[in-house]
């Protein structure tokens, strides 16, 4: 039991790096400038690496022959379990950007705590992934500021786009049943205590950037119960492919 | 033969695949090295979580390890203590500079998220400390994309990680 609770907390978080990778992938070749598109893949690289450090411990924790790519590959929309934030359009670059300033607020504080996870391996995995979260982090403030204090245009872009997203930040700070179990035995982090320091990052930035941080009003949830919006069907199509078509196929 | 330093002489021959200057000791990631029973064991760690450069490095360690006449080895992986640019050693940084890559300035223990006070790093052709950032993501992911103001040349920095 308590191996089934650890491999969905650990699906769980790299579902959420695994699907927000594959989005910002698809800024290859689509980057406003050459520095920033390389800088967008770089970041949806190290997302996929954290993935598969969190899908390589699932398959060992479950013990039943599958693999890192099956975890990515052969699961269906309502086995993920990533939060709906990371599965939205990109949009624009800005819209993108705003997304990507709040999930990396939040993961910089998720794997902040995680570091302290009686479960060694993943504070292992937490420790890795910190200092290339750090970087996200620091990339994405940087251009929340250099947008939202920009031009008429850039400001009025990023402005919306951070009114239509913050319903999907709600769902961040909300504990699946897996999570409350884990938080137990501290393998997972309570994700109540992180609330009031995100909140703080993203009020400090977006004074910075002259952007008004929403009210908090309905929160949109379910990605955490399985329960997506119809973009991850989309997203998985794509990326799922060539598996589905060709099973077992290898380069 | 179960000597260690005959293990580390072969080890110097793996090069970095992206950055060949340098060899997988000069990179500082590896671990360690030990017999078990008759099997022989190389504990590496990986630079970046998603460097693709891991999957070649440890099947060229294998290869060299096999071609040497070591048919019993093991290439094991650990996470933690994660990995950090203080692990590159004195020669491998003058390595990179030779090569054109500016090295890692000062360490790596600055944790500060935000604005962290842009660092002088030297120009690897001139020497130059008159340089400029132009993005925090290179060409792999543990580089960052410099220019000189005085000789003009971009550069690649070995970022401080
Ligand atoms: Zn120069």
């Amino acid at each position: 039991m308590k191996e089934n609770l650890l491999l969905d907390y650990l699906l769980q978080l790299g579902d959420n790096a695994l699907v927000l990778g594959q989005r910002l992938a698809e800024w290859c070749g689509h980057g406003p400038i050459l520095e920033q598109d390389m800088a967008i893949t770089n970041i949806s690289l190290d997302l996929f690496g954290q993935t598969r450090n969190l899908f390589q411990y699932a398959a060992k924790v479950e013990g039943k022959g599958r693999t890192e790519d099956n975890l990515a590959f052969l699961r269906d929309a309502i086995q993920f379990k990533n939060v709906l934030l990371v599965e939205l359009p990109n949009g624009d670059f800005g819209r993108t950007i705003v997304k990507q300033f709040l999930y990396d607020a939040y993961n910089f504080l998720n794997y902040t705590a995680l570091l302290n996870s009686t479960d060694k391996q993943l504070a292992a995995i937490a420790e890795k992934s910190l200092k290339e979260v750090t970087y996200h982090l620091r990339f994405s403030s940087e251009w929340m500021i250099r947008l939202g204090d920009g031009t008429a245009e850039s400001h009025q872009r990023m402005q919306t786009a951070l009114d239509d997203l913050w319903m999907y930040t709600g769902e961040l700070f909300e504990m699946s049943e897996v999570e409350k179990e884990l938080v137990k035995t501290g393998v997972a982090v309570d994700l109540e205590k992180l609330k009031s320091d995100w909140s703080k990052k993203v009020r400090e930035i977006c004074d910075e950037a002259t952007l008004k941080v929403p009210e908090n009003g309905w929160m949109q949830k379910g990605g955490k119960t399985g329960v997506h919006t119809e973009n991850l069907g989309f997203l998985l199509a794509d990326m799922q492919y060539l598996q589905r078509a060709y099973p077992g196929q290898q380069w | 033969m179960t000597n260690t330093d005959h293990i580390y002489n072969i080890l110097q021959e793996v090069p970095d695949p992206e950055i060949p200057v340098i060899n997988v000791l000069d990179l500082g990631i590896i671990r360690k090295v030990e017999f078990v029973n008759e099997k022989l064991e190389v504990t590496i760690t990986p630079t970046y979580s998603g460097c693709p450069a891991m999957n070649v490095i440890e099947q060229t360690i294998r290869e060299k390890l096999i071609s040497e006449g070591y048919q019993n080895v093991e290439i094991k992986t650990i996470l933690s203590p994660a990995w950090t640019t203080d692990w590159l050693t004195e020669e491998g940084k003058q390595k990179l500079l030779k090569y054109g890559i500016a090295p890692p300035v000062g360490s790596s223990s600055n944790k500060s998220t935000l604005f962290a006070e842009e660092k002088v790093v030297g120009c690897p052709q001139c020497n130059s400390n008159n340089t400029t950032l132009v993005s925090e993501f290179g060409s792999t992911p543990c580089k960052s994309l410099y220019k000189c103001k005085d000789c003009l040349e971009p550069f690649d920095y070995f970022k401080c990680h």
